[in-house]
């Protein structure tokens, strides 16, 4: 079984105090803080490398990102991934969701012969959750979304797929797309022999000639999203003391919600 | 020149770090309590790779080197210095192994040592020292197709979790009139013996070794005879000591870590103590040891994993940081105020086991004289 894990750097959720926008790109400014995998994105390779390990096949991942990225590469690659590509081109730059989508889904086109895509539910920087779907779209494949317990018989995918208070199991055939919430595993820890591999493994570069894609296509050019602004909401909540007794502070705090009583 | 940590090292950080906050840190406590080293622990540090960081890939490690070594054992020790010097002694016993040993030794011993069925150990200090390797009492007397044993060895970490020993004692007299052996638990004649209790590193297993008439075979010879002196000053002076100085290395870092924390917390004149310049110029000064020591250790395992000469520099190294963590921990202590006296904050742990790391691998003393040497030469 081949499968491929898409993977994005974020800025370590550790380190966000730290973060800034930068005041003329109104861009994350990325390099005050040291880049992790997306943590979902390390559900994801857990749950790949637990599928293969059921049998034969291997474990690509791949990313879009600056050539920083090797080292979460690595990192994937020391959690037991087989093989890791990086997509990098200065023309990526400033990609939204569906330019980004199109570049991983070229890579998938190129890696051919693939079962099963996994992704992260969404990352924690860009929270968009469109990437994974716009993938398996890109792909003509189903995909199944905020995955949090997934089994294999056969070439049979068995869910269960969170949802809006509750959860769906789905059914569905290979080959397909998977995006995981954190609930589905437990991701492992690199090992140190792991990281051995990972050092001599080393990590492809492509670049968009490489996949395919015209200018047009990908970066700033291939996104519909344009950003007009960024910024940080003013921070306009204040509190207000009720008074009375108890019963009284009630009804007040009532009225004020805008709640009405309902007739008993 | 580069100051940046090699990828494969910076992964090793990252992953030790993550086993350390996610399977260590929660056995603290019941290592403060009851000391002794958790019994499932050896097996998970063997699942996480950490035990055959200098040992190659043939004999079951993954021989990322020494200043991985000194990186895994700082973050263990940044949250259990008991660990860390659990597991940079048994660094100790498969590198000896790994450089003295046969090939038939290696491969009967190395690849469960980095699976961690057992861990390893180096037992060379006696109730006469440490550091005065020709006033050891132990004997090892030639009969037919081995040797016998005699003596006690004592402030053996690991002594009573190691299923094979590495061990000096004299085959003559004089620097060549000692000899290196690996004895095998159950072997006759030979026995772990009392448990100590230390002040700090609770939970680190430490205790004496005694042979008696203990019969080792000819093949268990690490090296050749007389080799004894040349393998335990290369274990002590390149692994022993840097190893110790990583273990205090990781306590200085996690002295820091509580230090900030509290002082970002904890509130005095309606602000947080971190704004009082009393408190400041503490934190400045540990934050200063740190950097100082960090460097010192890295060069140190760099000189060895570039195969030059290091023991100058991991002897340095040893003594430096071992004293720079007492006075950190003191000072992490002075400024958590009456908190730093009480036992459910980390600083009293890290006092008490900064103190245990001074005299262990080598006073700060015998470091000087090493150092001196070198210096004055």
């Amino acid at each position: 079984m081949n499968i491929v894990v898409c993977m994005k750097p974020v800025p370590d959720p550790r380190r966000w105090g730290k973060l800034k926008l930068d005041p003329r790109t109104m861009l994350l400014r990325r390099d005050e803080v040291p880049a992790v995998i997306n943590p979902l994105d390390r559900n994801a390779i857990e749950q790949a490398v637990a599928l293969r390990a059921a049998g034969p096949g291997t474990v690509t991942v791949i990313s879009m990102a600056p050539r920083e990225a090797e080292e979460q590469l690595a990192e994937a690659l020391a959690m037991g991934c087989d093989r890791a590509y990086l997509l990098s081109d200065a023309a990526f730059a400033g990609a939204d969701s569906l330019a980004t989508a199109r570049c991983l889904a070229a890579a998938i086109r190129r890696l051919g012969d693939v079962d099963l895509v996994c992704c992260g539910s969404y990352s924690l920087d860009g929270s968009t959750s469109q990437v994974g779907p716009q993938i398996a779209e890109l792909l003509d494949i189903p995909d199944l979304t905020h995955v949090t317990a997934l089994s294999l018989q056969g070439g049979t995918l068995r869910a269960r797929c969170a949802t809006e208070g509750g959860e769906t199991v789905y059914e569905c055939e290979l080959p397909a797309l998977v995006t995981f919430d954190k609930e589905v595993n437990v991701p492992r820890t690199a090992s140190m022999t792991g990281i051995m591999r990972a050092v001599s493994a080393g990590v492809t570069c492509w670049t968009a000639a490489d996949l395919g894609l015209s200018p047009a296509e990908v970066g700033l050019g291939g996104s519909p999203t344009q950003m007009l602004n960024i910024f940080t909401p003013p921070a306009a909540r204040k509190g207000e003391m009720l008074e009375g007794s108890p019963s009284q502070m009630a009804a007040a705090l009532v009225a004020k919600l805008g709640l009405r009583r309902h007739a008993s | 020149m580069d100051f940046d940590l090699p990828r494969e090292v910076r992964l090793v950080r990252r992953a030790v770090r993550e086993f350390a906050d996610a399977t260590v840190a929660p056995l603290v406590e019941q290592m403060e309590q009851r000391d002794e080293f958790p019994a499932t622990l050896a097996r998970s540090l063997g699942d996480l790779g950490v035990l055959g960081l200098v040992t190659p890939a043939e004999y079951g490690g993954s021989n990322l080197g020494h200043l991985a070594r000194t990186v895994a054992v700082e973050e263990v020790s940044r949250v259990s210095a008991a660990v860390g010097i659990s597991l940079q002694v048994h660094h100790m016993a498969t590198a000896a192994l790994g450089e003295f040993g046969s090939d038939a030794q290696k491969a009967k011993y190395l690849p469960a040592l980095c699976r961690g069925d057992s861990l390893g150990t180096c037992a060379i200090t006696e109730p006469t020292g440490g550091s005065d390797l020709l006033g050891m009492t132990s004997t090892a007397r030639a009969v037919g197709d081995g040797y016998v044993l005699n003596g006690r060895k004592c402030f053996i970490t690991n002594c009573h979790l190691s299923e094979a020993v590495v061990t000096v004692a004299k085959t003559g007299e004089g620097p060549k009139g000692i000899s290196a052996f690996i004895v095998e638990k159950g072997t006759p004649g030979f026995a772990a013996g009392r448990h100590e209790h230390k002040l700090g590193l609770r939970g680190a297993d430490t205790g004496e070794l005694v042979f008696r008439d203990c019969h080792v075979p000819r093949e268990n010879l690490l090296g050749n005879e007389g080799d004894g002196m040349t393998i335990a000053l290369k274990t002590i002076g390149e692994g022993g000591r840097p190893g110790m100085a990583a273990t205090s290395l990781g306590i200085l870092q996690a002295c820091y870590d509580e230090s900030v924390r509290f002082a970002k917390e904890r509130t005095l004149y309606g602000r947080p103590i971190a704004q009082l310049q009393a408190i400041q110029w503490g934190v400045a000064e540990i934050f200063a040891e740190l950097q100082a020591s960090r460097w010192l250790c890295y060069h140190a395992s760099w000189l060895k994993d570039s195969g030059r000469d290091c023991g100058v520099e991991s002897t340095l190294a040893k003594m430096y940081v071992s004293e720079a963590a007492v006075n950190a921990a003191k000072k992490a202590v002075e400024i958590h105020g009456a908190c730093g006296a009480m036992m459910e904050y980390a600083v009293q742990r890290l006092f008490r086991d900064a103190m245990v790391c001074v005299s262990a691998g080598g006073t700060t003393e015998i470091g000087k004289l090493v150092v001196a040497r070198a210096a004055l030469a």
